[in-house]
């Protein structure tokens, strides 16, 4: 007979909130099989288990559990309430835009809450084991939210395009991470850090190959040039709530662990990955915002927005400092309410017999809608970066701490795109302002859609006239590590 | 000080704007009547800041100081001096007459007209009343906003292509300027307190390359040649509140980021540019003033006519002696009347004739006699005649540039010549000669557009024939800034604190 050993509950407090958010899943599973009626609870009971999730990472205290795997420290917190936070404005969102475009699946609900459990994992993952197991628990849910609404052709290509492409980018890393473990055999990351001091490897061909394999996996992740090429095509597929979903959510869990591997596990090579993430950084912002200059459709626009985004944020990254850090976990937070606001506005213009994704079907809405025209002028003012907005003081921020850190050129560059950029930003604002109206379409807001997207509005402006506290909670994050 | 003045003078007209919104939409009377109060009473406030002045000192007065990004040791720190109160004044005059000049022009969207113009003049008395750096650079960038759209939504035919290269060319150097903040944070004790910032012995290498930075931003704004392209095209796609407001305050701040960033912060390369600067002066005054002459649309010769006005504005600043600075803040305010009424009065004739070709018009004296006499006075006032402003401003300009490189004034002088050519040949285009078929029928002006071209009227004359009330608040505040240059600021603070006796 096997003696029961006495469970520690203790043990378990730690990754009580992915506890909870994997109950909330089953749940969701459950009451879409046998409540098939109450589908309208679905989207509510998201958001407060979500809602309850944050509250208890906010709260949750700095510890290290499991020997070393699992983190929950100040940055992990940071992160953690970042993807949240995108999870539940698009769960806020998606009752509107799916009962639009007739998405009726309830799996829906649930996907997205198990993806947000791998999210949680990644941004406290100290060990490569969970750093993978939380990259593929993120990435499997999303794979099949993308190919959800099933009548749509684009939707099914964009799926297996991003799951070819995703799979073939846990590959690298999962090369990159067995050399790391063949050349200090351990996965603790911390660990590796100590041995790559010690062992004096820093010159080691056989870690540049790993470090190289791990960037190149990583960039896939965050959609950083030239391992963009499939987002555009897997963002414009998706249906529009998905695609502001993993423009923001993923994307912040995929630079949280970018950072831990960068900062925790291998600081040792800055003076290697530091230029190479500035060459990758310049180059993301340079497609991504010359790319969106010749785009017709508003959708695959802020796809390219999105992808020089990601340049931008690596700005924080390369510079190898906390204050870079900072930034970028700033810049992060303040990028998930503009992109969210502005996807939030293309949702509004949808209705059931067409998308109204392109540019010109913003033609005029200051006159259909004033409303919706004002809320998106200050969401693509803030992407450009022009103050009051929190674009501005995030995109500041980033410069400044690049700046710090010797990368002069690099900022020059980056302050030139982003120059680039206000072109195709204001293209919209012209047509939105400065153009008649071609059809009449008229825009209906729900409540969720109204929530979200005054969530957004107070969190562009906000962290724009106050950004104050947010700094202080970013810098305070990173003061344990 | 128990009121905070200054904060009250950024926000009321802003929260003022924002309250325009609750108004429902189809009560444009109310609308107009609206802003025009609160733009009255936003005009009145400025008078405390005049009256309670003190001309005695160049310390910064009215000042207010809360940290606001404690991380980055950002402060909310406003403050004006000397070289700053009269902006204020005048931001609060133009906004007052664009707005009854856009009375009866604008007729669609006329909330987020009128929204648009209030919020923009929160942001411009911003810029005059910052001492922090960064703050200062948020109310510069948030200024774009409102103005791209006056421009854009509401201008002439070719306003989309004139609003978007507008805010590109200022957004590219306002951006090269960030980086040059950032970089005087980094080398200035990381502070972004301008009166720290002043006074700290930088390399010259440092200096050279922040110089090139602001010059980036501020020459773009002024602007200067050879990046003064996206004026004419503003100035004239702008409507006519959008002009006036481009000529009337806008392009002063470009002016305005020299006398209180470059010269104070970075003396040894403002002393090593001297001549490029001075020599790009006269290149604006001299080349705006010729093309002038070739302009077939009558928005277009103002707006080059200009960048000619502010060339003279550069090259007294950049003659960096008590003349030649005051002579030039004194243009500023001079080419901000002046151009300002001169806008006026063209958006008041494009509202009755359509047409801003120069061609089109002819003997409006006779059709139009009250209106030609105002414009007559506004063209001999642009061209420098004794008893108007414009005479005293380019007289001490004059001064100054003969006193730093005699062959500067000598060449500047032409422009007043040329200045005086194309004024009164536009002048003569278009009131005299035989009347145009199409020009008959006209409306005289009403009181309404007499009452706005009135204060414009009286400021001419005021400041052309008792030039010292300007002048008065200057003198302080320049000498002190023509010693931070000259480097006495500097050797004072290396000096043991006992030994300099009190003021």
């Amino acid at each position: 007979m096997i003696p029961t050993v006495a469970i520690n509950w203790a043990v378990v407090e730690p990754i009580l909130p992915e506890l909870l958010l994997i109950g909330i899943g089953v749940l969701l599973i459950g009451l879409d099989i046998f409540v098939p009626r109450q589908r309208q609870v679905l989207p509510w009971l998201t958001v407060v288990g979500c809602l309850t999730t944050l509250a208890m990472v906010v709260g949750s205290r700095p510890s290290v559990a499991f020997g070393g795997m699992f983190l929950v420290d100040g940055y992990a917190i940071v992160f953690k309430s970042t993807c949240l936070a995108g999870v539940i404005l698009t769960t806020l969102m998606s009752e509107h835009f799916c009962r639009i475009i007739g998405l009726r699946q309830g799996e829906y609900y649930s996907l997205m809450v198990f993806s947000a459990v791998g999210m949680l994992m990644m941004a406290s993952a100290g060990d490569l084991m969970v750093l993978y197991l939380g990259l593929e628990l993120m990435a499997l849910p999303i794979y099949a939210l993308v190919g959800l609404h099933k009548t749509e052709q684009r939707t099914s290509e964009a799926a297996i395009k991003y799951f070819l492409m995703g799979s073939f980018a846990s590959a690298l890393l999962l090369f990159g991470m067995s050399l790391l473990y063949g050349l200090t055999g351990t996965t603790d990351i911390a660990r590796i850090a100590e041995l790559i001091a010690t062992l004096h490897l820093g010159n080691n061909p056989a870690l540049m190959a790993a470090l190289a394999l791990l960037i190149a996996g990583f960039c896939f992740k965050v959609a950083v040039a030239p391992f963009h090429l499939w987002t555009p095509d897997v963002y414009e597929g998706a249906p529009t709530v998905i695609t502001a979903f993993m423009s923001v959510s993923p994307k912040v869990a995929g630079f949280a662990i970018f950072g831990r591997l960068l900062f925790l596990g291998l600081p040792e090579l800055h003076e290697h990955w530091g230029p190479v993430l500035a060459v990758l950084a310049l180059l993301t912002m340079a497609v991504g915002n010359i790319t969106a200059l010749c785009q017709r459709s508003l959708k695959r626009m802020l796809a390219y927005s999105a992808i020089a985004h990601a340049g931008y944020a690596l700005l924080g990254l390369l510079a190898g400092t906390a204050e870079g850090l900072a930034a970028t976990m700033t810049y992060l937070i303040i990028y998930l309410f503009m992109n969210m606001g502005a996807f939030g506005i293309l949702m509004l213009l949808a209705t059931p017999d067409q998308p109204h994704e392109s540019l010109d079907d913003c033609k005029g809405l200051a006159s259909r809608h004033p409303l919706a025209a004002a809320m998106m002028l200050v969401f693509l003012f803030s992407l450009t970066g022009i103050p009051p907005t929190g674009g501005f003081i995030g995109k500041f921020y980033l410069l400044k701490a690049a700046f710090s850190a010797g990368y002069t050129l690099t900022v020059i560059g980056a302050v030139l795109f982003s120059a680039i950029s206000a072109y195709f930003y204001l293209r919209v604002v012209r047509y939105m302002y400065m153009s008649e109206s071609q059809q009449t379409i008229s825009c209906s807001f729900s409540p969720g859609m109204t929530a979200a997207l005054g969530l957004c509005l107070l969190g562009v402006l906000g962290f724009g006239f106050f950004p104050g506290p947010l700094l202080d909670w970013t810098t305070a994050a990173l003061a344990g590590m | 000080m128990s009121i905070p003045l200054l904060s009250t003078l950024i926000f009321f007209p802003v929260l003022g704007g924002l309250s325009l919104l609750i108004v429902p939409r189809q009560q444009i009377a109310t609308i107009r009547l609206m802003a025009l109060l609160i733009s009255l009473i936003e005009f009145l406030l400025c008078l405390p800041a005049l009256l309670l002045f003190d001309k005695t000192t160049y310390l910064m007065q009215f000042q207010e100081h809360h940290p606001w990004i404690k991380a980055l040791n950002i402060n909310y720190a406003l403050g004006i001096d000397g070289i700053s109160v009269l902006f204020l004044l005048l931001t609060a005059l133009i906004i007052v007459l664009s707005i009854l000049v856009s009375w009866e022009s604008i007729t669609h969207k006329v909330q987020e007209f009128f929204v648009a113009l209030l919020v923009l003049e929160g942001a411009m008395m911003g810029v005059f009343c910052a001492t922090d750096f960064f703050l200062f650079y948020i109310f510069w960038e948030a200024m774009l906003i409102p103005m791209f759209l006056i421009i854009g939504v509401w201008g002439g035919p070719k306003r989309i292509y004139a609003t978007v290269k507008f805010f590109l060319y200022t957004l590219v150097g306002s951006l090269l300027m960030l980086v040059g903040i950032i970089l005087l944070y980094q080398n200035g004790g990381h502070t972004f307190d301008i009166l720290q910032l002043a006074g700290q012995p930088y390399s010259l290498k440092l200096q050279l390359i922040l110089f090139w930075a602001f010059f980036a931003a501020f020459a773009v704004k002024v602007p200067m040649w050879p990046v003064h392209t996206w004026l004419p095209d503003a100035h004239t796609e702008a409507p006519a509140a959008g002009s006036v407001i481009l000529a009337g305050v806008l392009i002063k701040m470009g002016a305005y980021g020299f006398l209180r960033f470059s010269l104070p912060i970075l003396p040894d390369a403002t002393q090593q540019m001297l001549l490029p600067m001075l020599i790009l002066s006269v290149i604006a005054i001299v080349y705006g003033a010729i093309i002038c002459l070739a302009q077939t649309d009558l928005k277009r010769l103002i707006a080059y006519s200009s960048v000619s006005h502010m060339g003279f504005v550069t090259l007294g600043l950049f003659a960096l002696n008590q003349r030649g600075l005051e002579g030039g803040i004194l243009q500023m305010i001079n080419h901000g009347v002046v151009t300002g009424a001169l806008f006026l009065a063209i958006g008041m004739i494009y509202e009755r004739t359509h047409t801003r070709e120069i061609v089109a018009y002819g003997g409006l004296a006779s059709t139009m006699p009250v209106f030609a006499g105002f414009f007559l006075l506004f063209t001999l006032a642009a061209v420098g005649l004794p008893g108007t402003n414009g005479f005293i401003g380019e007289f001490l300009i004059l001064l100054g540039g003969f006193e730093r490189l005699p062959w500067t004034a000598v060449i500047a002088a032409s422009g007043l010549i040329l200045g005086a050519w194309y004024m009164l040949w536009l002048y003569q285009r278009i009131f005299f000669n035989e009347i145009k078929e199409s020009m008959r029928g006209l409306v005289e002006l009403n009181l309404r557009e007499i009452l706005t071209l009135l204060p414009m009227v009286l400021l001419i004359f005021w400041i052309g024939l008792y030039p010292n009330a300007l002048l008065g608040f200057l003198h302080v505040s320049v000498g002190h800034l023509l010693d931070q240059v000259n480097g006495v600021g500097l050797a004072g603070t290396l000096l043991v604190p006992g030994l300099i006796p009190p003021p």
